[in-house]
């Protein structure tokens, strides 16, 4: 017991706690699947209440795509810590050698690979689907790789805020959905910009300072969550 | 926790919840007597404090562990003893005193007292969607250890790939204790360890203890019956709310 044993770097455990949230999206895959599903299910539904008219659907298919890529992302949300916490899992992940945000971290790239990466895939077709043009189209998957990741970061973060409270479903989608306005606006507007010929570019950069900021910020908040939510 | 400290017995030991009374007695640090006391024991807990909501859970608890060493927590229902164990474990910080490792604030860093720690919680903590072997990989990866020598020990290797939703009670229990060995970690902190176990599986129990300890660990277990814990000590934690409560709903012969 005096000679440590070879305890995992944190890299090692980061990717673990990934690969583990991953094998378990997998096994299963009807929870995983419900998020785009319901992205597809309700961007399909605009066209049906708004009348099939191509030149409107086109000039909406920006903010159709974007609210239905939000709103999908905070489906699986509540489960991100909650099912950890009931099982008593998250204290294990705590005791793991992990630092708090770095877990929360992990769980968050899990989340987006689960989640924001399914809506990236399927959010091509659906824009197709409502008459985006092609050549927008990059602009548009740009823009929602970058929405997406920020999508999981600050639902992350709000997840583990609301941890262990009463009414937490109900709560989470108030805490997230305005802090992820902006990337709402932005993402939106460089797709308008593109659309109508002028420079979309400033918009993604926004995207991605947007980013940056809370690629470091939310963990950290995050990790105090859960740390508050096994006391 | 359990049925007590409900809002409704309001008066059911109202002197001795309130903060300001734990100012008033001196720290009872309970003593537990050690055969020769030692200059610097590599466990020394002092006048851990823990508040739940308004309630005084821990009152100055104190023990003394050296390598090897073993403690039974005892006590009723509330008392405080998985309480207790989660602050040696770091998940919770007391509102009061200090857990001292080797002479070193354990708590001041949680990250790193996490891996001195190997803890059993009430519940196990396995994924129902994933075999048994999947559920320990990322333990085993943490530690660096090898999943199949700790399910041997445990006698698990028949149901590795199995789905643990598949298990039973006492086999999930036993898929959490070799978590637990698997953590490699000097001090183990076992929340009712026994918990539907039946009597081969304590056998099994008893010789990972009893490696354990030779190796110089330290096992500290709350429990409500017996445990092969040759010459361990033992920690009667009062939970005297719990008992007042207990009375006041007549439910005594219960806990």
């Amino acid at each position: 017991m005096k000679a440590g044993p070879m305890r995992a770097s944190i890299p090692t455990l980061l990717a673990a706690v990934i690969g583990r949230d991953l094998r378990l999206a997998l096994r299963h895959g009807a929870d995983t699947l419900g998020s785009v599903l319901f992205f597809i299910l309700a961007g399909a539904l605009f066209p049906l209440a708004l009348g099939p008219s191509p030149e409107l659907l086109r000039r909406m298919a920006p903010g159709i795509v974007w609210v239905c890529a939000l709103l999908a992302a905070l489906l699986p949300l509540d489960r991100l810590f909650g099912s950890e916490l009931e099982d008593g899992s998250l204290d294990q992940l705590m005791l793991s050698g992990l630092p708090p945000a770095l877990v929360a971290l992990a769980k968050m790239i899990a989340h987006w690979l689960t989640t924001g990466l399914p809506l990236l895939l399927a959010a091509a077709p659906l824009a197709i689907m409502l008459g985006l043009p092609l050549p927008v189209l990059p602009i548009l998957l740009g823009g929602l790789a970058l929405g997406t990741a920020i999508l999981s970061l600050i639902g992350g973060m709000a997840a583990s805020i609301v941890l262990g409270a009463r009414r937490g479903g109900v709560l989470l989608p108030l805490l997230v959905l305005p802090l992820a306005t902006p990337a709402l606006i932005f993402g939106a507007a460089a797709l308008d910009a593109a659309q109508t010929g002028l420079s979309w570019r400033p918009d993604l950069e926004l995207l991605g300072a947007f980013l940056a900021g809370a690629l470091p910020l939310c963990p950290l908040a995050a990790g105090a969550g859960l740390r508050a939510a096994v006391e | 926790m359990t049925t007590q400290a409900g809002p409704g017995n309001k008066n059911a030991g109202a002197g001795r919840r309130h903060p300001a009374t734990a100012a008033d007695h001196k720290p009872r640090t309970i003593a537990i007597p050690a055969s020769r006391p030692p200059a610097s024991p590599l466990l020394n807990v002092e006048n851990i404090s823990v508040f739940r909501g308004e309630r005084l859970v821990l009152d100055g608890v104190g023990l003394r562990l050296d390598a090897g060493e073993a403690l039974l927590l005892t006590g009723p229902n509330g008392a405080g003893k998985s309480t207790l164990l989660r602050v040696l474990a770091g998940l919770r910080k007391p509102e009061g005193g200090h857990v001292l490792w080797s002479g070193i604030d354990a708590l001041a860093d949680r990250t790193a007292h996490a891996e001195r720690v190997a803890y059993l919680g009430h519940q196990d903590a396995l994924k129902p969607g994933l075999t048994l072997r999947e559920n320990l990989a990322l333990p085993a990866r943490a530690a660096g250890s090898n999943p199949d020598q700790a399910m041997e020990s445990l006698d698990l290797l028949p149901l590795a790939d199995l789905p643990a939703r598949m298990l039973s009670a006492g086999q999930k229990r036993r898929a959490a204790l070799a978590r637990v060995v698997l953590a490699r970690a000097p001090l183990w902190l076992l929340d009712e360890p026994s918990l539907g176990l039946d009597t081969r599986s304590i056998g099994l129990l008893e010789t990972l203890f009893q490696t354990h300890r030779e190796a110089g660990g330290i096992v500290i277990a709350t429990t409500h019956v017996p445990l092969p814990l040759p010459d361990a000590r033992t920690l009667a934690l009062p939970g005297a709310i719990a008992v007042d409560a207990a009375e006041e709903l007549d439910m005594g012969l219960w806990s």
